[in-house]
């Protein structure tokens, strides 16, 4: 469990395959302010490796991962530049 | 009577008219308002840029689309006041509705990245497919990199079609040994389907194409020619194609029904609009995380449809077409006159097949049928 922290916007990216859940985080932190905190809904089984290597490689703030119900995870990322 | 006012005239507007045009027939005043008088075939721009298709065959008369009970109006709408329940157009014009269809797509906005409008072509505007092919028959050699400039963007698979068509062309002209192409995605692999990254990067290696993942454009510096990332990398070009970001229609930026960026807050099953349960919408415009794609709208359509007839009839809803379950199709080019095809919703991924001249050829049939098919509600 993740200690609790203010979300600013959550993506309810379920059932996204095209163009996925990563590809609406990516988008959604361009349009963010620096310090807005990011929640994805996914079900996407790869998104366990792709969101937290993507956060990684554009130095983001990996804040964690909340299991929701069945396959859906909540990936929480906060906005660092 | 009822008065539904649909706004748009692309793939979803005039889909949607129509079947409630079937539906109702005069049982309610249906107006459709596109800013323009010709319906366009977006998805044929993509063989413009290498001479392949002339753009004069991608549009035809809106009005002669649609159902003879739909009154068409033609004008850009610049206000929606959803509590008055009414839109006002640029030229002053002021409708009122009882339920409304929000179908407006989605628009091109190179100038949300910097030198992006200056320094790189596109082909998602017949006027910039047109200038990219000027572009690519006066090139002789050099270095093409072909990407996403921005997100969200609509048909996610068309810069990697762009980029399979380009290494076709570029070898049918001669001068493909000449020429390096790099192809940049904004993610850790080519695509991002698994299944469908894994069969287009051997396609993408096999034809000596470099591949730039993780590559977020910044900015573009037209003087020197560089593609930069916020990853970090800088990427020297002499031919920059690069499918800028979208927003919706400006109208709708801000507005009570959408975001900043003007995509609408929309139910991902019955596509009605968040707080105000008489206005839908479909096609590129939702904020729905799934393909900004013409099959989407088509499929989006029979819903919303079926919703606002059951209401305006006062019957329940039939529940074949109750709920939208996210269906979307796309063919993806692969050159070389092969393809394959994506096909999914929002609970079974795609499994595309190797790509082969059959979907190439179903592609180029439906390509000439969609007039027939599509805009009329016949499939
Ligand atoms: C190069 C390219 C290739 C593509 N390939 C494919 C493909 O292979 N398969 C596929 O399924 N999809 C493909 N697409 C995507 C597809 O064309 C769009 O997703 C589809 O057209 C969306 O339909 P829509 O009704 O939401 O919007 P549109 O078809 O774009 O229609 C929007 C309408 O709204 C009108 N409008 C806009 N603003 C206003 C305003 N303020 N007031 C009044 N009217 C307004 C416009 O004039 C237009 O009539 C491709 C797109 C491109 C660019």
């Amino acid at each position: 469990m993740v200690s609790p922290v203010q979300i600013t916007k959550e993506i309810d990216a379920r059932g996204s395959f095209c163009p996925g859940p990563l590809m609406e985080l990516i988008r959604n932190i361009k349009t963010a302010q620096v310090g807005d905190v990011i929640a994805v809904l996914s079900g996407d089984p790869g998104s366990v490796k792709d969101i937290p290597a993507w956060v990684e490689k554009a130095k983001h703030e990996f804040l964690g991962i909340e299991d929701v119900e069945g396959e859906v995870k909540r990936f929480i990322v906060r906005k660092a530049h | 009577m009822k008065q539904i006012l649909v706004l748009g005239g692309g793939t979803g507007g005039t889909l949607v008219a129509n079947l409630l045009a079937k539906k109702l027939k005069d049982e309610a005043k249906i107006t459709l308002v596109s800013a323009s008088s010709r319906h366009l075939y977006q998805p044929g721009w993509l063989y413009v840029p290498f001479g392949w298709q002339d753009p004069r065959g991608l549009s035809r008369s809106l009005k002669s689309l649609l159902n003879k009970r739909v009154q068409l109006e033609i004008g850009r709408v610049s206000h929606l006041d959803p509590h008055a329940q009414s839109v006002t157009l640029e030229s002053g014009h002021t409708l009122h509705y009882d339920y409304l269809v929000v179908a407006t797509g989605s628009r091109v906005t190179p100038e949300d990245v910097p030198g992006l409008a200056e320094g790189a072509h596109h082909f998602y505007t017949e006027e910039a497919a047109w200038k990219l092919h000027a572009a690519l028959e006066e090139f002789n050699g050099g270095k093409i990199v072909v990407g996403v400039g921005g997100l969200p963007h609509k048909c996610p698979v068309a810069p990697l079609e762009f980029t399979f068509l380009l290494d076709e062309y570029l070898t049918r002209k001669g001068i493909r040994q000449q020429t390096e192409i790099t192809y940049t995605y904004p993610i850790n692999r080519v695509f991002s389907i698994e299944s469908v990254a894994e069969m287009a990067e051997p396609l993408l290696k096999e034809r000596g194409i470099n591949i730039e993942t993780f590559f977020n454009l910044e900015s573009v510096d037209p003087e020197k020619k560089l593609a930069i990332s916020m990853e970090g990398s800088e990427l020297p070009y002499d031919l920059l194609v690069m499918i800028p970001p979208h927003r919706g229609a400006k109208f709708l930026e801000g507005s009570p029904i959408a975001d900043a960026q003007g995509w609408v807050y929309t139910d991902r099953h019955t596509l009605q609009v968040k707080d105000f349960p008489n206005i839908y919408a479909l096609g590129d415009t939702t904020n729905l995380p799934i393909s900004k794609a013409g099959s989407t709208a088509h499929f989006e359509a029979p819903v919303i449809a079926e919703h606002i007839a059951a209401a305006i009839q006062g019957r329940p809803v039939d529940p074949k077409h109750a709920t939208y379950n996210g269906k979307v199709t796309c063919f993806l080019e692969a050159g070389y006159e092969k393809a394959s095809i994506l096909a999914f919703d929002y609970d079974t991924p795609p499994k595309p097949p190797t790509p082969s001249w059959l979907y190439h050829y179903e592609k180029m049939a439906f390509n000439k049928a969609y007039w027939y098919l599509v805009p009329t509600g016949v499939i």
